[in-house]
């Protein structure tokens, strides 16, 4: 087990070099000058000199690399071109919202897509089997954005139940925090659900039509036993897989969940930096969310032992 | 006596076309709703539509009314024709991508998954590249390029390649050691013939329904860039274009984001129903499941 997990990270750092450089290259893949491209259209001449001296373009490619990629190593991300802060400060500055909004969106998935999909599986054929998987194919064809604004206009402009946009953190108050968090959360996590529960659903099938869960049924242990004890567990290492893969989704979303709410998380930062051309804060985001992508993922691997004690590494 | 034919054997012959509808209602529905936004897109000029980028200061922001469908815009640009102009980019993005990716990721699957020495490199190189999340890797790709149609479909392309070369791959190694291609190898017939006539049929009734979800996953992402500012130039009437610039005046003209969103959503649906369908033709097994 513990050789697997040393065996797995030395394998994460070697993805990670990979993502590094290919972060890294994204800046040189664009045809012409970098610097011109970053300084946009009405830039001067003076404004092309400084990003290239920011940038140290220069320098040999490889030079470069080896600069930032040691940099990265020491928690050095580089310095917004715009604001002229260190990108880990931005983006130090904009985790809390976007972390808050993601643990409340996968509570809120996690309570209702796993259960939906068991429900759905045990009475295969039902109203509420062809309910959840009608939600499933819908959730994963209208666009999150597109649901955002029709929660805000039923929830917030209509009902008046809710704030329209904005956030509010925990310090603020728990109410605050949460009634402003609740629609984004739903509307980030839905296409996410979707995908769990019908992959709970498909796995849960196959579980279901095995021998021991005929025997315990025959033995009378009650139907929610059988599905919870015996079938879930067993059928749990392809929803965690889903629910580690399925994290691209939610990380995905968080860019276009906090631009229509309005939320001041990395997503927005993100935004910020595209529409400003502040490569810097690109290349930093994209690192540290594709780490964050692939940690979880390792963890969800780890974790099949826990499900699965037959699983060995 | 001798009896005809139809007596013998009483059969009612089905017309095909109206069994599939029977069998996959939801199948249908999809293929008629993809043709009729096919067609919309095609024929928009006929469809009662007036040019998408006259801008109209004096007519902003009218609601939806007989004389304009869906209402003006902030430019006082036609709404309802904007909407129909915009299922040509939809498509154009999702057909596009769907045709390269499965392309260029069939190419590298069927090659890595039958030349070992090629395999752990250029896996590795697609690990890394679906170690990024696919919409940010888009972003990031269209951040420091020109917005155009054309470099949205190479970046949305881009981030589906490994996926499609992945699935390729798995399917490859399982047919490898199959006794039909050994038996091919064995008889002395080359590597590409072996690759092409004995391998690539194999690999098509997968790679068909990955293609419709690579089509549905393109028409989002594409939505996605456009709505944040990274996607095709804002003139270009898209879909994302005209939410992203709906919503400022959302909360007094939901029209203008609702319109277009509504026929995202129902496109994409399309493509996810007509999806499911080929699935539950093409593996039986799965479709029982999912």
């Amino acid at each position: 087990m513990l050789a697997y997990v040393v065996r797995r990270l030395v394998a994460t750092v070697f993805v990670m070099t990979f993502v590094a450089f290919f972060v890294f290259s994204l800046l040189y893949l664009t045809p012409g000058d970098p610097a011109a491209t970053i300084a946009g259209d009405l830039a001067t001449a003076d404004d092309i000199a400084r990003i290239h001296r920011q940038l140290g373009l220069d320098d040999p490619f490889l030079v470069r690399f080896g600069h930032w990629a040691w940099g990265v190593l020491q928690g050095d991300l580089g310095t917004s071109i715009f604001t002229n802060l260190p990108v880990t400060t931005l983006i130090g500055q904009r985790v809390g919202p976007t972390v808050s909004l993601t643990v409340i969106a996968l509570i809120i998935t996690l309570s209702f897509a796993i259960p939906l999909g068991v429900i759905a599986a045990s009475k295969v054929g039902s109203w509420i089997d062809r309910l959840v998987m009608v939600v499933a194919v819908l959730g994963f064809s209208v666009p999150s954005f597109v649901l955002a604004y029709i929660a805000i206009l039923c929830f917030s402009v209509w009902l008046d139940w809710l704030p329209v946009q904005g956030y509010a953190s925990l310090s603020e108050g728990f109410a605050p925090f949460i009634e402003h968090l609740i629609l984004p959360s739903i509307v980030l996590g839905l296409i996410y659900g979707a995908l769990i529960a019908r992959i709970t659903r498909a796995a849960m099938l196959e579980v279901l039509s095995q021998d021991y869960i005929r025997t315990a049924q025959a033995k009378g242990l009650t139907e929610g036993k059988v599905l919870v004890g015996h079938a879930l567990r067993n059928a749990a290492i392809p929803i965690v897989t889903v629910i580690g893969s399925g994290i691209a989704l939610l990380i995905g979303g968080v860019i276009v969940t906090e631009t229509v709410f309005a939320i001041p998380g990395i997503g927005r930062l993100t935004v910020d930096a595209i529409l400003r051309r502040d490569y810097p804060i690109i290349q930093g985001v994209t690192l540290v969310l594709s780490a964050v992508y692939v940690v979880i993922n390792l963890l969800v691997d780890v974790s099949y032992t826990f499900f699965d004690p037959r699983v060995r590494f | 006596m001798a009896l005809a034919p139809a007596e013998i054997a009483p059969v009612v012959q089905r017309h095909w076309l109206g069994e599939t509808a029977r069998r996959h209602p939801t199948v249908m529905i999809g293929v008629m709703l993809l043709l009729a936004m096919a067609a919309m897109a095609l024929l928009a000029p006929y469809l009662g539509t007036v040019d998408p980028l006259a801008v109209a200061p004096v007519k902003r922001l009218r609601p939806p009314s007989e004389l304009y469908w869906f209402g003006t815009d902030s430019y006082g640009r036609d709404v309802y024709s904007r909407t129909l102009y915009g299922a040509r980019v939809s498509l154009t993005v999702g057909l596009s991508v769907a045709m390269f990716g499965t392309a260029l990721g069939l190419a590298i699957g069927l090659v890595t998954g039958f030349v070992r020495r090629l395999d752990f490199v250029v896996m590795r190189v697609m690990d890394a590249l679906m170690s990024v999340p696919p919409v940010l890797l888009a972003i990031a790709l269209m951040a420091l390029t020109k917005a155009s149609l054309g470099n949205v479909v190479l970046a949305i392309t881009i981030t589906e390649v490994p996926r499609v070369a992945r699935l390729v791959r798995s399917v490859v190694l399982s047919l490898r050691e199959q006794p039909f291609v050994e038996a091919a190898v064995a008889a002395g017939t080359g590597f590409w013939r072996t690759l092409l006539r004995h391998i690539l049929p194999n690999t098509i009734a997968p790679l068909l329904v990955q293609a419709t979800y690579i089509c549905a996953a393109a028409m989002i992402t594409e939505a996605v860039l456009s709505f944040i500012g990274a996607g095709t130039s804002p003139e270009i009437p898209s879909w994302g274009n005209m939410m992203a610039e709906g919503r400022s005046y959302f909360q007094i003209k939901p029209y203008l984001v609702l319109f277009p969103g509504a026929f995202l959503s129902l496109t994409v649906l399309a493509v996810n129903l007509v999806g499911d369908g080929l699935r539950d033709a093409l593996d039986p097994r799965l479709a029982r499941r999912l």
